[in-house]
């Protein structure tokens, strides 16, 4: 009568978390005529881009063109919402994300996310990045994943002496660090970001900008923005989303390398975006 | 449009723009009028419990003692006492708190976290809402056959289980409504921070939003078990005796409670018993007064705190 189980028992593999010295490479994903639905409303239509391994992806867009929607497709979010669901077929490496064995709550462990409002939980910096491993059934030195994931994040030097203080007490460009930090901890293969320096001052959005650069050499890194410098600073790929009219789902006008996105774009709305004509 | 006002006043500076001609004395006159009107309909609220309350305490204060706290009824008033009463509402608090709390708590997660949003759950909610304005007595008669006759071998007919039982249906709605409140509180964002992390529904619930919504909900879960354990009506139905010569030994065993002794003793006639009566309300109102400032220390922390 009731879904009350999300994920498939009989086939979930939980997939432990692997020691650093294991890690085996990034993954990229391919997206094909990605669909996704609230309700009977289509908010995007047709997706299909290649994403590639351990480059960073960019996805801007004029608001309300699908983006974020678009991004929580490609960890099984969207459907969190109720009503919210997606057709359309996205491979992380080998493995259909959307196939009908496929465990979703083993694949947002696989493919974490980064979201544009700092979140951490109300719990302890240590507790913050532990709690995700712990439950993905990480046997090895908590400690030292902790620091490592913190590392990473480029946060460990502000905190290393406060790990058991809340993760709240933390300014707002640390949170979105600490909330990096912890998706690092349950080793994805890819790592989305949703707009992840937009609601944080300069200074922190560079710390991040940094971070990103660092990240991709070991992750694959989607990023959505509204900071179309921001793209083209960090990203190597870069995607256009555009809605031609009020009511429209949104689609993918243009995606390609980064440097020619900006300099020559093939389609006029993705030139006069880049421009800054509208957006 | 003026006429009838004692005075009128022109806005100062008014200038070329519209006149404001404000009749101010009376505008404040009317302001102290209705100031007045609520600040008596306060008064009559607060006079009327005070002068109940020092009524009580004046008559019943006196007559407690050790003695009255251990004895048991007597049909001589000077030598009853409360013992098996206050050990009846005691144990009646005990079971019903192990009783409705994991259900209340159990079916507010359920349907805040799990249920989906269809015409099932919405029929179960607002009879859930309905059930918490039902009557107690209500509440009694279902106890009564129920747990009283059809479970009879099995509660041990009118005994201490029978009426926690009864009582844990009567508050079991306002605590899944505190509880539900309560995780409502908490933003979407704490949930989808656990499952971007490759956490499962009850993984996320067990580790963020039940600590976080513990506060709330022991607070409107308190105050619900003070209310049953002030219930008189559902416990007389379901047998509570009035006049009981052994504490109660166990959950099938017979019982009496706090609000039941206070009524048997009114009925009486001998004023020697009104005044025991007096007593054991003071007596009730002290355990109410401990279990209401428990909810509402609870209630600042959390509050402090969040």
């Amino acid at each position: 009568m009731f879904n009350v189980f999300e994920g498939r028992p009989e086939t979930r593999e939980r997939g432990e978390v692997r020691a650093a010295t294991e890690q085996t490479g990034a993954l990229g994903m391919r997206v094909e005529n990605l669909s996704a639905f609230y309700g009977s409303f289509k908010a995007v239509a047709d997706i299909s881009m290649d994403i590639q391994a351990n480059k960073v992806t960019a996805l801007i867009g004029p608001s309300g063109c699908g983006k974020s929607t678009f991004i929580r497709c490609l960890n099984r979010m969207h459907e969190v919402i109720p009503g919210a669901y997606a057709e359309g077929c996205v491979k992380l490496g080998d493995q259909d994300l959307y196939g009908k064995n496929t465990d979703p709550v083993n694949i947002r462990r696989r493919v974490g996310m980064v979201f544009q409002k700092p979140n951490p939980f109300s719990k302890s910096i240590y507790e913050n990045v532990a709690w995700g491993a712990r439950i993905n059934g990480y046997k090895g030195d908590m400690g030292e994943l902790v620091e490592r994931s913190l590392r990473q994040a480029a946060l460990w030097e502000e905190v290393k002496d406060r790990l058991k203080t809340s993760g709240l007490g933390l300014s707002g460009g640390q949170q979105q660090r600490l909330c990096i930090a912890r998706t690092l901890a349950v080793e994805p293969e890819v790592i989305l970001m949703d707009e992840p320096a937009s609601a944080l001052d300069p200074v922190s959005t560079q710390k991040i900008e940094d971070t990103m650069h660092e990240l991709k050499k070991r992750y694959t890194v989607v990023i959505v923005t509204h900071n179309m410098q921001q793209a083209a600073r960090i990203s190597d790929y870069t995607g256009f989303f555009y809605i031609e009219n009020m009511g429209d789902p949104g689609r993918l006008w243009e995606f390609d390398e980064t440097s020619k996105m900006f300099a020559s774009p093939d389609r006029k709305e993705t030139e006069d975006y880049v421009t800054g004509r509208f957006g | 449009m003026t006429q009838g006002y004692a005075k009128t006043t022109r806005e100062e500076g008014a200038g070329q723009g519209p006149v404001f001609k404000s009749p101010t004395r009376v505008r404040y006159a009317l302001d102290w009028v209705f100031r007045g009107l609520v600040f008596v309909a306060t008064l009559i609220g607060l006079v009327v419990l005070a002068v109940l309350l020092i009524d009580v305490a004046w008559d019943g204060v006196p007559r407690l003692g050790w003695g009255f706290l251990t004895n048991f009824p007597s049909v001589s008033a000077e030598r009853s006492g409360i013992y098996p009463a206050l050990l009846g509402s005691l144990l009646l608090l005990l079971h019903t708190a192990v009783i409705s709390v994991p259900l209340g708590v159990g079916a507010a997660i359920y349907l805040e976290e799990y249920a989906p949003d269809n015409w099932l759950t919405r029929l179960i909610e607002v009879n859930i809402s309905n059930l918490a304005g039902v009557p107690s007595i209500i509440y009694g008669l279902l106890g009564l056959g129920i747990f009283v006759n059809l479970l009879g071998p099995v509660t041990g007919g009118q005994s201490i289980i029978s009426g926690a039982l009864t009582l844990s249906l009567l508050i079991l709605p306002v605590i899944i409504i505190a509880t539900r409140e309560a995780l409502r509180a908490i933003p979407d964002t704490v949930r989808e921070g656990g499952f971007a992390l490759g956490a499962t529904r009850w993984e996320v619930i067990r580790s963020h939003l039940l600590p976080m919504a513990i506060p709330g909900a022991l607070t409107g879960t308190i105050l619900a078990l003070a209310r049953a354990v002030g219930e008189a009506a559902p416990l007389i139905v379901v047998g509570a005796a009035t006049f009981i010569t052994f504490a109660p030994s166990g959950p099938l065993s017979a019982y009496s409670a706090l609000p039941i002794q206070i009524y048997a003793w009114i009925s009486q006639p001998q004023p020697a018993f009104q005044v025991n009566a007096a007593a054991a309300i003071v007596v009730l109102m002290i355990v109410l007064l401990i279990t209401n400032s428990l909810a509402i220390w609870l209630r600042n922390k959390y509050q402090r705190r969040g």
